[in-house]
């Protein structure tokens, strides 16, 4: 089974009108072409090279994660001697990913990269967390070589980034036991060892994903005593350099097969990223945004999954003389899922593309600043409603350990809650919303469908509902921050005001999509609904 | 001096994603309307050659097919996954070969690439079914054959340990090199391909080599060279009972060919 062929969405976003100035821009307009024996000399073969890569990836996916998904979730990894081991069925996932040299997809040609943008990876990530959403997490943090090729000096970059297409795991180790979502309060201790010419950490870190990576980004306090955000730096460590122990690892409830770890620092060398101070304010902001992607991928990808367990489930269980796709109540639940599928979907490419764009262009990259908010949130609460749907679907057979959904439910339950909870992301996109940057990106949309030569009645229709929702957004808005937006009153309205929005947002991008296929009209017309229904909701209790 | 490994492979139709205009109306196969495929056990025999060269030190692996243009597809698929070299015997006086004719013009183009050590394929096509080009290909090289490997056990410069697959169990043979060995469907599935390769492999041509390059007797070629005649084809399900086992002695041989000929098989 190839998890990206079976999937005509996917090739539908990698075929996006826009793609050709995002390949333009991560090609540096075609600078290597005929330097580099890999380098696309124009925009369709870089494409069909996503594509080409895309179907390999689609055959790993569906031939060898997600067969072992089921195993890695029983076995999970094991702590030996300080060490951690993965399950037997994860080790076999990334032998088979490394030597298909999928590591360091993003990474330049010179460190062995295939130098492919973000909607590229947020694609791989997606197709990779249909299989096996655990999995995912490992995979996904690769994107630590990120932060490195964008920060680190060329010194660290020829050493460590050449060793992520070899395969060698990351983590980033942020968390501790007293800094979760306040990474400000973080205390590990990184300090300058002049005989040893290299820094050396000593502490503790809490919650570490895939904690025995062979590279960690570790943020840590390199300015004595300083107690908020500007005393802290980001590190580069190297397990092979020693000083790092694993203490436990957490027994969760998803996710088994991505380990969690504590990790013990003694006099761990490692060297600087960048600037000193600029570890949090500047570098980890960078890397969580990324991050932040990532887990929009990871849930769409869980969604897909979703959707086709309940869909093939549905229709091969009968009751009644039928089987139970004929039933209109459950139709609803498939057509729910797959409507926010869709939308997450689309939001998420639409976000990577303004992702790639923003390397050489500032309102891109404020897109995609306020974008990448609303794909983690709204993303990881549809994972889990898509995930609870599908066990609905399955009736009282989805209660029991047998089939997938009931994995497919612990899994999601993590999605909105690390790299920022739904509650964070809501912080995050404050500023979009008091300074109006949603409400330009919406009227640019609305430009968008109105230039669109060959409208539909129901698009025109669709189109109009949503100017009205806009509009009710708007009246709603003043009314709840006519207090100033540091009121009671708007703090309690903006999950509410950032939802609408989403709605809004989303609504108007399968709009768009429906202009190159129709299909996407059903899963329109569901987000117009909810975003109208939202606002009215809100607007009723306020206007009176 | 490198360890050369030739690996033989054939482009086949795709018998699990057969659609309804895969015969014509006289009853030949349609092949335009196949979709085709890397015959499986010659991608099976492809990742045993790529473990030998994982184990010896300078070894290269070469991809030979014969067939239309279009087989030039496997062999980018080969060397995606690892081979180092390949090209297509293509020729329209190749076109109509049996078995006989086949392994005559491989084991030719093979001849004319020197010092070959190993040379591995699948046990047989799915299209034909013979399992017949291997054997064939090794009497006319004169090399000592291992048939019905599933697995490479050891490998150094002078020999090759393997497990045979039997109808009653397994074999563990030596044999000096060069041999030929064919490789069963019980072996390891061939590897990926990898992404960096699949990409510059896209932008390459495969080389094609025609007969008058392999030093052919012309004769020997093709319709001309194929003694095999097809009377007619038909769909024939072999019962566990009609089925008899042979010793590998010259009595049974005979035998066998006697009762081949009285049914006119022969």
């Amino acid at each position: 089974m190839n998890f990206y062929l079976d999937n005509e969405n996917l090739s539908f976003y990698l075929h996006h009108p826009d793609m050709e100035q995002v390949v333009a821009v991560r090609e540096k307009n075609y600078a290597e072409a005929g330097n580099h024996p890999e380098a696309p000399a124009d925009a369709n073969e870089a494409v069909e090279q996503y594509d080409t890569v895309m179907r390999l990836l689609g055959d790993i996916a569906g031939d060898v994660i997600a067969p072992n998904a089921e195993s890695v979730d029983h076995e999970g990894p094991q702590l030996v001697d300080g060490h951690i081991e993965y399950a037997r069925g994860t080790r076999q996932n990334l032998d088979a990913l490394v030597q298909a040299g999928l590591y360091g997809m993003t990474l330049e040609r010179k460190y062995n990269g295939l130098n492919f943008p973000r909607v590229a990876a947020v694609m791989a990530a997606e197709i990779i967390a249909r299989a096996d959403v655990g999995f995912a997490t490992i995979w996904g943090l690769q994107d630590c070589a990120d932060t490195i090729q964008q920060f680190a000096n060329d010194d660290l970059k020829n050493k460590y980034l050449p060793r992520i297409y070899q395969g060698a795991t990351c983590s980033m180790d942020l968390t501790e036991p007293d800094a979760g979502s306040d990474l400000q309060s973080v205390r590990l201790k990184a300090s300058w060892d002049e005989a040893s010419n290299c820094w050396r950490l000593n502490g503790v870190k809490r919650f570490i994903t895939n904690g025995d990576a062979d590279l960690h980004l570790v943020l840590a306090r390199s300015e004595e005593g300083t107690n908020d955000g500007r005393g802290l730096s980001y590190f580069v460590f190297d397990k092979a350099d020693g000083g790092m122990k694993v203490r436990r690892i957490e027994n969760k409830m998803g996710i088994k097969g991505s380990p969690t770890a504590e990790l013990q620092f003694t006099n761990a060398p490692c060297q600087i990223v960048g600037e000193r101070r600029l570890g949090l304010i500047k570098y980890v902001m960078s890397l969580m945004n990324g991050a932040r992607l990532g887990v929009g991928a990871q849930s769409i990808g869980l969604c897909e999954c979703a959707c086709r367990e309940a869909e093939a489930y549905a229709a091969s269980r009968e009751q009644f003389g039928h089987s139970i796709d004929k039933f209109v109540a459950v139709q609803d639940l498939l057509r729910q899922m797959r409507a926010r599928t869709d939308g997450a979907r689309s939001l998420m490419y639409e976000t990577a593309r303004y992702v790639d764009l923003a390397v050489s262009s500032k309102p891109a990259s404020r897109i995609a600043d306020i974008l990448t908010p609303l794909v983690k949130l709204n993303a990881s609460e549809f994972a889990n409603r898509c995930a609870y749907d599908c066990i609905q679907v399955h009736g009282g057979s989805g209660f029991m350990k047998e089939y997938a959904c009931e994995r497919l439910y612990r899994d999601a339950r993590i999605l909105s809650i690390y790299e920022g909870t739904s509650q964070l992301q809501v912080v995050a996109a404050m500023k979009g919303i008091a300074g109006g940057a949603y409400l330009k990106q919406i009227e640019a949309y609305d430009a968008k469908v109105s230039a669109f030569d060959s409208l539909t009645d129901e698009m025109r229709r669709q189109q109009s509902l949503l100017r009205k929702a806009t509009e009710s957004y708007k009246r709603l808005y003043e009314l709840v921050s006519s207090e100033g937006t540091s009121s009671e009153r708007f703090d309690h309205s903006t999950r509410a005001l950032t939802e609408v929005l989403s709605y809004i947002i989303m609504a108007y991008l399968l709009l768009l999509d429906s202009q190159r296929d129709n299909r996407f009209m059903d899963s329109c017309d569901f987000f117009v609904k909810e975003a109208v229904g939202e606002v009215h909701k809100h607007l009723a209790v306020y206007e009176n | 001096m490198s360890f050369n490994i030739v690996v033989l492979a054939k482009q086949v139709p795709d018998t699990h994603n057969v659609g309804a205009d895969a015969m014509n109306a006289d009853g030949t196969v349609n092949r335009a309307a196949l979709p085709t495929v890397f015959n499986p056990e010659d991608l099976k025999a492809l990742e045993m050659a790529l473990r030998v060269k994982d184990l010896m030190k300078d070894a290269r692996v070469t991809v030979v097919t014969m067939g239309p243009p279009r087989a030039a597809e496997i062999i980018k698929d080969a060397m995606s996954r690892g081979a180092d070299d390949g090209f297509v015997l293509s020729d329209a006086r190749f076109a109509g070969a049996d078995t006989l004719a086949t392994s005559y013009a491989i084991s030719q183009a093979v001849r004319q690439l020197g010092k070959v050590d190993l040379i591995m394929g699948g046990r047989q096509a799915i299209d034909g079914d013979t399992a017949q080009v291997g054997p064939q290909v090794a009497e006319k090289l004169d090399l000592p054959q291992v048939t019905y490997a599933e697995e490479l056990l050891s490998v150094d410069e002078h020999s090759i340990t393997i497990r045979r697959r039997l109808e009653r169990g397994t074999e563990v043979v030596k044999s000096l090199l060069p041999a030929l060995v064919t490789v069963t469907s019980a072996a390891a599935d061939c590897r990926f391909p990898n992404a960096h390769r699949l990409l510059r492999q896209a932008k390459m041509e495969v080389r094609m080599t025609n007969a008058d390059s392999i030093d052919a007797d012309m004769e020997r070629l093709g319709l001309k060279g194929s003694p095999t005649k097809v009377k007619r084809i038909e769909n024939v399900v072999l019962a566990h009972k009609e089925s008899v086992v042979l010793q590998p002695t010259d009595e049974a041989l005979n035998a066998l060919s006697a009762t081949l000929i009285k049914e006119h098989i022969l």
